[in-house]
């Protein structure tokens, strides 16, 4: 799983109908030090995250074991709103 | 599958019960000019590979669990032959 | 499976459902020499490991079994705690491939 936070959300009416009440979000991943890293990914919000929260995201087949993403077509979800990240090294630690 | 070379092994007391009984052998994944491909891995043995060994290693769950007899279990890379020979056209 | 190190951890309290009481670790990947390499990343836990420990840690839906029946949506989880690693790096691969 890795660390990413919320950048903006994806409307679509038309789309596969297993996806329909799905929130889709834009993500972009970031290290544990909280640094942007590497391009947005769009994914299935399970835990109704807001804009700019850190989150964290599973991907895979993975994705769809979430509750609410079972036999979806989906790569990415988001499941879980991070409250802190603790780091041992380096010692500036909690953000 | 990639042809990969034994470079060593671990020794893991505490791990999951699915991986105990089966050696755990550090493998670098090898180009076909012999030049390292990407970093090693640990991969589980299933035909007593030794090091030095060019193996095929796989790099998918099924394929790797059901090779050393372990399904549903979470492993995703397995020693799965040992090389003897390689025929480039 | 991949070498690494538990280098911190994170607290969520909002998660998906069956990823409650899951601990989660940040792992820095390490090759065999235990150098660093490529991105940290967040794993599950199937074994109990801490803070600064040498692990390996699968990937993909397999991470997901030792938590079974429970499907936990987790790709990546630690299954175990490295005691020594014994690695030799040919010399300049003796035959080519």
């Amino acid at each position: 799983m890795i660390l990413a936070r919320v950048v903006g959300t994806v409307v679509a009416t038309r789309k596969d109908p297993r996806l329909e009440g799905k929130k889709l979000l834009i993500v972009k991943p970031v290290s544990p030090e909280g640094k942007d890293e590497g391009n947005y990914l769009v994914a299935v919000d399970t835990v109704s995250a807001g804009n700019r929260e850190l989150v964290l995201l599973v991907s895979g087949s993975s994705a769809r074991m979430a509750d609410g993403c079972k036999d979806t077509p989906v790569d990415t979800s988001i499941i879980g709103i991070v409250d802190t990240v603790s780091l041992d090294d380096p010692p500036e630690g909690k953000r | 599958m990639l042809i990969a070379r034994v470079i060593g092994d671990l020794v893991a007391t505490q791990k999951h019960d699915s991986h105990h009984g089966r050696k755990a052998l550090i493998v670098q994944p090898l180009n076909l000019d012999g030049s390292d491909r990407g970093d090693a891995v640990v991969a589980l043995d299933s035909v007593d590979a030794g090091i030095g060994d060019r193996v095929l290693l796989v790099t998918e769950g099924y394929s790797a669990m059901t090779s050393v007899g372990r399904p549903e279990s979470p492993i995703d890379m397995a020693v799965i032959g040992v090389i003897d020979r390689i025929d480039l056209g | 499976m991949t070498l690494g190190r538990v280098v911190g951890r994170v607290w969520a309290t909002v998660k998906n459902r069956p990823l409650e009481g899951q601990r989660l670790l940040v792992v820095q990947p390490l090759t065999p020499e235990l150098s660093k390499t490529g991105k940290p990343l967040v794993c599950t836990d199937a074994v109990g490991a801490g803070a600064g420990e040498l692990v390996y840690w699968c990937k993909g839906k397999e991470s997901s079994f030792p938590f079974l029946p429970v499907e936990v949506p987790t790709d990546a989880t630690i299954v175990g705690i490295v005691d020594e690693v014994h690695a030799q790096r040919a010399k300049a691969n003796e035959r080519a491939c």
